[in-house]
């Protein structure tokens, strides 16, 4: 599940969403109250087990935040590393990757690398999500496949695999020169478009992630790696060392999931958000499975749809309001400034552009290491967007002005400043309003959502 | 009352005025006719401190007209532009009294004045509550003067005042101003390429060519005896 492509809309990233205004409530509580900031990444699993540690926090009386939906592992790792958030699930495969850019470190190695950020991480969940392949039971029979070197002797296999999957240097290329596989037809599609293959019985074999609700739904079989190709991707919780300190109550709550989430149990919680039900739903389930008895009694139901849309709507409009009223606020001014120096006005509207060409998932890549993760990064990076229609339309509304009647201005003997309050901002308005409108439509288009 | 002195002005290195000296005795009303691109527009913007000449000087009533001052000269300057050159999102009334509310009068003192001045421009005080879009041609160049005379400057520019409006509210408020300009005593300076607007609003004229002034005098002494051919074309009709 790690590098899922359906993960989303990038942007909506780091529009943290999410678990209401609970920064702004717990601002005004009593600070003997432990509280904890949770992140997750860009993808459901991710998302369940992120509300699943949350859950358990409040559940041991803490106040806690959930950052969902943040990005990739490079913004959740800036962010817990920068003090942003908290906690987030990871998996070890991704960590070896992107920490130490060692594939074959231990976890021993991995724990020494984290612990010098201040990070730790806490043993295997329980399962592990990595890749595998698999059949249909009826083709595991008929052909008595168990393992990957059982199927790499049926030259007569259709396989259908996903595109990251056909290109990955740990999927298919090493796959197959690992086992010596040739199957005589390989054709890469969507990833959900692979499990509709092989239901239809246009393909036998598939790429999966292991927790891929579908391998349950399907009842397929998902074929042991006997050569012990695929790394591994354990299921851990990355949190931040002061944790142990701030917040002992609600960590140990969290930790109780160690070890108790089976790959059946996460691939269910995944297939209840993937069948459209609420994140909540499916971690409070998850909860349930994982625990059994022990688990502490949580309330499972969703927020209601109007709660979820006002919430995020509210979050919309504070967003671009508040982006909008800081372009006003710089924009004008600049854009004075380039109408009244012509050497600055390259200047100014060039930087402007430059920025507007700047990937929004790039801009706030490098906003979090600066202003942590929130409404500020995105409210920034939207203000740095907004910006340019503002400055041009100022500077064009200015250096439009008819010049009658900026010489007659001038002629009357006003000074500079009121010349420029009472006459030409007034007559350049047109076009800064224009200005200003763009870039509230910008606003508005590019502010992300909550999801 | 203007003094100009020995001004010299050039763009790109290219002269297009100068040097020219000119001398505006208190009262006097003179045109500047000539050409276009025959330095008119320069010469008033220079008087007017919109540009700075390259050599040379300009007074305005004894004070001469540099960066330090030029907005407290600009004020002893009534401007009276083409088409009234008002302020759209000004009313009328509004774009009377600009200056007069920045410099902080009261509301009864400019009331007040823009009632004298109502009267004496024959504008309708009806009309001063309304935009400037919604006046005709004629109103708005009343209001154009009206705003130009609110602080009772001792010297009026005119540059090309009567140039949009019909012939007939031409004619009409050509002699309205000739009287109006006579009887407040004002020194004026009109810049126009129409010879007989200058003729008809005021007593003196000088003749610019390329720059420089070909000849000064009245119109009709002009004509009648031209320092060169092109005077003569200029001032004569129908000469050859």
């Amino acid at each position: 599940m790690r590098f899922r492509a359906e993960a989303g809309p990038l942007f909506a990233a780091v529009l943290v969403t999410s678990s209401t205004l609970a920064g702004a409530a717990s601002a005004g509580e009593p600070r003997l109250r432990e509280h904890v900031v949770i992140g997750s990444k860009a993808f459901p699993e991710s998302w369940v087990l992120g509300e699943a540690l949350t859950l358990l926090g409040e559940a041991a009386d803490a106040s806690v935040e959930h950052h969902t939906n943040l990005g990739g592992t490079e913004i959740v790792a800036q962010a817990v590393k920068a003090g942003s958030i908290d906690a987030y699930p990871e998996y070890t495969g991704t960590l070896r990757e992107v920490v130490l850019h060692t594939p074959t470190a231990t976890n021993q190695e991995l724990r020494a690398a984290l612990a010098r950020d201040g990070l730790g991480i806490t043993d295997s969940l329980g399962f592990d999500d990595s890749y595998a392949l698999a059949v249909t039971g009826a083709v595991a029979t008929r052909d008595s496949l168990g393992t990957i070197s059982d199927a790499a002797g049926h030259a007569e296999l259709r396989a259908v695999f996903s595109h990251e999957f056909l290109g990955r240097a740990d999927g298919w290329p090493g796959l197959r020169a690992r086992y010596g596989i040739q199957f005589a037809e390989v054709r890469g599609v969507e990833h959900h478009l692979a499990f509709e293959a092989l239901a239809a019985g246009h393909a036998d074999v598939v790429d999966v992630y292991t927790t891929d609700p579908e391998i349950d739904h399907l009842s397929l079989h998902v074929l042991a790696d006997d050569r012990g190709f695929f790394p591994s991707y354990e299921a851990v919780i990355v949190y931040r060392l002061d944790l142990e300190a701030r917040a002992p109550a609600a960590l140990a709550s969290m930790r109780r999931l160690v070890g108790k989430v089976d790959r059946r149990t996460m691939a269910s919680a995944n297939g209840v958000v993937t069948g459209g039900r609420s994140t909540r739903e499916a971690a409070a389930g998850l909860i349930r499975d994982a625990l059994g008895d022990a688990a502490p009694s949580i309330d499972g139901t969703a927020p209601s749809l109007g709660g979820v849309i006002s919430a995020a709507l509210l979050r919309h409009l504070e967003l671009v309001a508040s982006s909008l009223a800081a372009c006003i606020l710089v924009g004008i001014p600049l854009g004075i400034v380039a109408a009244r120096r012509k050497r600055l006005a390259g200047l100014v509207l060039g930087t402007a552009g430059v920025l507007q060409t700047i990937p929004s998932l790039a801009l706030l890549a490098l906003l979090i290491p600066l202003l942590g993760i929130g409404v500020v990064p995105a409210a920034v990076a939207l203000f740095l967007y907004g910006l340019l229609p503002i400055v041009q339309g100022t500077c064009t509304g200015l250096t439009t002005i008819p010049g009658p009647l900026a010489e007659a201005a001038e002629a009357l003997g006003l000074p500079p400043m009121t010349r420029l309050v009472r006459i030409e901002l007034p007559l350049a308005s047109p076009a800064i309003l224009g200005g200003i409108r763009t870039s509230a439509v910008i606003a508005v288009g590019t502010a992300p959502s909550p999801r | 009352m203007i003094a100009v002195e020995a001004v010299e002005k050039s763009y790109e290195g290219r002269r297009v005025l100068g040097p020219l000296s000119l001398d505006i005795a208190a009262g006097c009303r003179l045109a500047v006719v000539g050409p276009s691109g025959g330095g008119k527009s320069t010469l008033l913007r220079l008087v007017l401190g919109l540009v700075r000449p390259d050599n040379g000087r300009i007074t305005i009533a004894g004070e001469v007209m540099d960066n330090r001052n030029k907005l407290a000269v600009r004020r002893r300057i009534g401007y009276v532009v083409q088409d009234g050159g008002l302020f759209p999102h000004l009313t009328a009334e509004r774009n009377v009294t600009l200056v007069a509310r920045h410099l902080g009068w009261d509301e009864a003192r400019m009331r007040k004045r823009v009632e004298e001045l109502a009267a004496m421009t024959g504008m309708d005080a009806g009309a001063l509550a309304r935009w400037p879009l919604q006046l005709s041609g004629g109103q708005r160049q009343r209001i154009g003067v009206m705003r130009a005379l609110f602080l009772d400057p001792a010297v009026i520019l005119m540059d090309e005042p009567l140039g949009a409006l019909d012939p007939i509210t031409r004619r009409k408020l050509q002699g309205e101003l000739s009287t109006l300009f006579r009887s407040l005593g004002k020194t004026v300076m009109l810049v126009t390429h129409d010879v007989a607007e200058a003729a008809f609003l005021a007593d003196e004229a000088v003749v610019l060519h390329s720059g420089r002034i070909a000849q000064r005098g009245s119109i009709e002494a002009m004509a009648r005896a031209p320092a060169n051919d092109f005077v003569r074309d200029l001032l004569v009709p129908g000469a050859p």
